[in-house]
């Protein structure tokens, strides 16, 4: 969250339902979020997602995953339990994956989202999104984007040092299957596509088996 | 298109397109989220008011007192649908419970009411203000309590309650080797990872419903059922399925509520059945206690073999076919299996993948396991040993189509090193680790149904196919297109496929692993009469016209689709039915399961260490995405194996893990690298796609080969599933 975020939020406090001012590589009819609600008092939240500033005013109960979903339709990110248990909702909060149904958008004010739209587009995919199309990571696809936005971040976490559960040498963080395995147990593919997701991921990190 | 008489010679078999692993045509919508699920549907429903529903906090009884005022007065509250305000309604022919209950309350969770708001925050919130008073009654929630209750179960896809052949009792008395025990399985979630959810909305008196459907034409046929209006106000749109495994083969609350929603505010709502609320407002896979008993001599080879089971539902409900497959897979003479039905007021029990076989050689094969030591004849070897070409109920006279379990059990245990395996129990150590290895054979049986389509070429010479299949991760769409761009002669990138739309034909929807051969032959069917009016149109006959290159020759003349099908485009449109191929012949796939364990010598954590097996299952015509739909099978049997499972809370009569952090499903740790080889079958009994089904199969056995390991590494034999840490414990502590 950034210093001055209480000044922008006093700066778009009380200002009209604001919806996302721009199209946020979302479908051209991102039209206005949902009106304000009688009786329940707005919030002013200011969030940069995908590289682009958006101002909303939400009811403050409001998760990050349904400002994402609901009014900024921003869809690509699912709502697979809402309760933290299925990392459907993985999104990259300020270069951190975490999931965005357990968090309130109004704690983020200021902070930047990158979402599995913000990666890629079908006609322009990111390279992990790419390797889950040739690797077949994915059945019915409701846990991809949340297993994407994992897979791209335990990769940046692997490169920063950070260890995991399975870490032997806490001074020599290197990428490895049983590494991968371990950080993406968060997000759960009930069609099971998890040896598929671990070559993609592999392919990724230029450490495919020949 | 009627299919009566094996397949001979057809387009199918140029394998241009199909067989080969093509990528997924779905996939980039998937990997970037812009395929649109049903909950999603902004551009569809823009205005959509929101739905929350209110379950029974009681398993059975009456609702004596309803207090909405606190609700109605929520900020932003629209209105609130009860059994009080919604009008007559009726039950789907699919449906054992009301998907709106009251005054009468059926199960715990039963959806009690819907409270509609302009946003999801004021809805949800608003109906933990519905204050309902209950008047409960007693129920009977013990599977094990009530076993001796058991009646005869209406016949379902199963085939008849029970069967026998020869005199069971006499030989089982004679047998030189005997095998008598009883087993027992869990209830299970599906837990798919898209909640149940819909979109409704009304244009005077026709009905949209955006939602995640399985089977489009029997959901669309029990909401015109439950709603009293005629089929025809009714369409279903249900392109994308976030995962349903049986879940979503009928009408579910969330539907029905967005629609008497919808129709009580007058705007479009939208309903999602919330995580917690799944596991006891839908369905489930019963739970089972499984008796067997297999006579053998003292090679292994089987002369009787009996296959009891018990299972329960609601009043009007159905039992668990957990029987079905020992009525196919093994010799012997003699032989009987009986299934038992009891009334329990739990949820409603239904279909999960490969219902019957799923949890039935997580007993027969362990059985199989026990044999085998008892005899001293390896497993495999026993298997082979036992196989059998033909029905062994009706005798030589039904052959199998195909059955090609032989060659997976000697192919998969060449490929796993089976021949590595120690065969006494708790030889083999790797540090901390007891080391085993279990196999297991695979059996599902092959269903066809009938399927339609519609097809077409514009005049750009660019395909469409338009079905109401549904694609529910099984890879429809890839298979659809590659179908017909084999058929047509054209690169699979000139092929549209629509599905999930009860505008379109109707087709046999994705269930009981028999949507891919009988979908795709549906596309064949309305091919063949599409290449017939464009073979009329260029002057050919129909008979010589070849197909390639997106063009239809004969000898050294051609012309292209595009120029036949003009400006206005030409299509066709069949469908695909079938004779008594399946009554003349026994129709079948196979396989065989292998699975490496690690038991911890202290903890008895298990880890599965390599886990792989052999398939054969007709024309495989897509190997890349049947191949996932073999791995992700197999992973749901070890979480058969060990974890999964709900826990009844025998005093209230529900499920108490009825969330993804309880309800425990594998993970990505819990799973190595996954070998599949399919072994080569055509089956030109089944369709003529000559394939079979292969969505289920990976289940079917892959928890026994798990169970048959953990036996293998310690010389523990539980025969209660879940195999979890406690029960290995106190066994090994006995």
């Amino acid at each position: 969250m950034t210093s001055d975020h209480v000044t922008r939020r006093g700066l778009f406090q009380g200002g009209a339902a604001l919806a996302a001012t721009v199209p946020l590589m979302a479908p051209a009819h991102a039209a206005p979020s949902a009106p304000a609600s009688k009786g329940t008092p707005m919030t002013a939240v200011e969030l940069t997602v995908n590289g682009r500033e958006v101002h909303l005013q939400l009811d403050p109960r409001t998760t990050l995953l349904d400002a994402l979903r609901e009014h900024l339709k921003l869809t690509g990110t699912k709502k697979g339990c809402d309760h933290g248990q299925c990392g459907a909702c993985t999104v990259i909060v300020e270069g951190r994956r975490i999931n965005s149904c357990l968090t309130l958008a109004v704690m983020h004010d200021g902070d930047a989202v990158t979402t599995i739209e913000g990666l890629g587009r079908p006609e322009a995919l990111h390279p992990m999104q790419k390797a889950f199309v040739v690797h077949d990571g994915y059945q019915c696809g409701y846990c991809t984007p949340g297993q994407i936005c994992s897979a791209v971040s335990v990769l940046e976490e692997i490169k920063a040092g950070i260890p995991s559960h399975v870490t032997e040498d806490l001074d020599k963080v290197a990428f490895s299957e049983d590494e991968v395995r371990e950080r993406m147990s968060g997000n759960i593919c009930r069609c099971a596509a998890y040896s598929n997701i671990v070559a993609a991921i592999s392919d990724v990190a230029g450490e495919a088996k020949a | 298109m009627k299919f009566d008489t094996p397949a001979g010679p057809n387009p199918i078999d140029k394998g241009r397109v199909i067989g080969i692993p093509h990528d997924r045509i779905d996939g980039a919508a998937k990997v970037t989220g812009t395929a649109a699920y049903a909950y999603e549907r902004h551009d569809a429903a823009p205005n959509a008011a929101y739905g929350w529903i209110v379950g029974s906090a009681i398993a059975k009884g009456r609702i004596a007192a309803m207090d909405l005022t606190a609700a109605e007065a929520s900020p932003g509250v629209l209105g609130i649908v009860t059994h009080a305000n919604a009008g007559k309604l009726s039950k789907g022919n699919m449906n054992t419970a009301h998907l709106l209950g009251g005054p009468q309350i059926e199960h715990y969770e039963q959806a009690l009411a819907l409270v509609v708001a302009d946003t999801f925050e004021n809805a949800r919130a608003a109906a933990a203000l519905v204050r309902i008073d209950y008047a409960p009654e007693d129920g009977k929630f013990d599977l094990a309590a009530e076993r001796l209750n058991g009646v005869i179960p209406p016949q379902g896809f199963g085939g008849p309650a029970d069967t026998k052949a020869g005199d069971f009792d006499g030989a089982f008395a004679k047998a030189a080797v005997k095998v008598e025990q009883t087993y027992t399985t869990p209830d299970q979630s599906h837990a798919m990872m898209e909640p149940h959810a819909s979109i409704a909305a009304w244009n005077g008196d026709k009905l949209t419903l955006w939602t995640s459907n399985q089977m489009i034409a029997w959901s669309v046929g029990d909401m015109a059922k439950t709603l009293g209006i005629p089929k025809e106000n009714i369409r279903f749109v249900s392109p994308y399925i976030g995962g349903g495994f049986g879940s979503k083969l009928f009408l579910r609350a969330d539907a029905l509520l967005a629609a008497l929603g919808a129709r009580q505010v007058g705007r479009p709502v939208k309903v999602a059945i919330a995580r917690p609320q799944i596991p006891n407002n839908t369905t489930h896979r019963p739970a089972t206690i499984q008796r067997i008993r297999i006579g053998a001599d003292e090679d292994g080879v089987i002369d009787a073999i009996a296959h009891e089971v018990w299972s329960g539902d609601l009043p009007g409900g159905g039992a668990e076919t957990a029987a079905q497959q020992t009525r196919l897979l093994y010799r012997g003479e003699n032989r009987m299996t009986a299934h038992r039905l009891v009334t329990l007021n739990l949820p409603e029990g239904n279909a999960m993948r490969a219902p019957g076989e799923a949890v039935g050689l997580l007993a027969l094969e362990v059985a199989m396991d026990e044999l085998a030591e008892a005899c001293g004849v390896d497993p495999v070897e026993l298997r082979i040993r036992n196989d059998v070409q033909f029905d062994p109920e009706a005798g030589p006279q039904r052959p199998f189509s195909s059955r090609k379990l032989v060659e997976c059990l000697r192919a998969g245990a060449d490929r796993f090193g089976w021949n590595k395996r120690n065969p006494k129990p708790g030889q083999v150590r790797d540090g901390r680790w007891l080391v085993g290895m279990g196999m297991a054979s695979a059996f599902r049986n092959n269903l066809t149904e009938k399927s339609g389509a519609r097809i077409g070429v514009d005049g750009m010479g660019k395909v469409i196919v338009e079905t109401d299949m549904t694609d529910i991760g099984t890879g429809s769409y890839t298979i659809i297109a590659q179908t017909a761009a084999e058929m047509l002669g054209v690169d699979l990138d000139q092929v549209t496929v629509r599905l999930g739309d009860s505008r379109f034909p109707v087709s046999a929807g994705s269930g009981g692993q028999w949507g891919a051969n009988s979908s795709t032959a549906g596309v064949y069917a309305a091919a063949m009469a599409l290449r017939t009016k464009l073979a009329e149109k260029a002057g050919y006959p129909a008979d010589q016209a070849q197909f390639e290159d997106g063009l239809v020759r004969m000898g050294n003349q051609s012309q292209t689709l595009a120029s036949l099908a003009g400006a206005q485009g030409l299509w066709a449109e069949d469908s695909m039915e079938y004779g008594d191929l399946d009554k003349k012949y026994a129709q079948a796939t196979f396989g065989a399961h292998f699975c490496e364990v690690g038991v911890d010598m202290d903890t008895a954590e298990v880890r599965i260490r390599r886990m792989g097996g052999a398939f054969a299952a007709g024309r495989i015509l897509n190997p890349k995405s049947a191949r996932s739909q073999v791995i992700g099978a197999m992973t749901m049997g070890v979480g058969a194996a060990l974890m999964e499972a709900l826990d009844v809370d025998t005093r209230f009569g529900f499920f108490v893990n009825h969330d993804m952090a309880e309800y425990q499903v594998p993970v990505h740790a819990d799973i190595p690298h996954q070998d599949v080889l399919f072994v080569d079958e055509l089956d030109d009994k089944s369709s003529p796609m000559k394939a079979k089904g292969v969505g289920e199969l990976g289940i079917c056995g892959a928890g026994a080969a798990v169970a048959n390991a953990i036996y293998n590494a310690t010389g523990i034999r539980l025969r209660d599933y879940p195999l979890t840490i406690d029960k290995l414990l106190k066994a090994q502590a006995a």
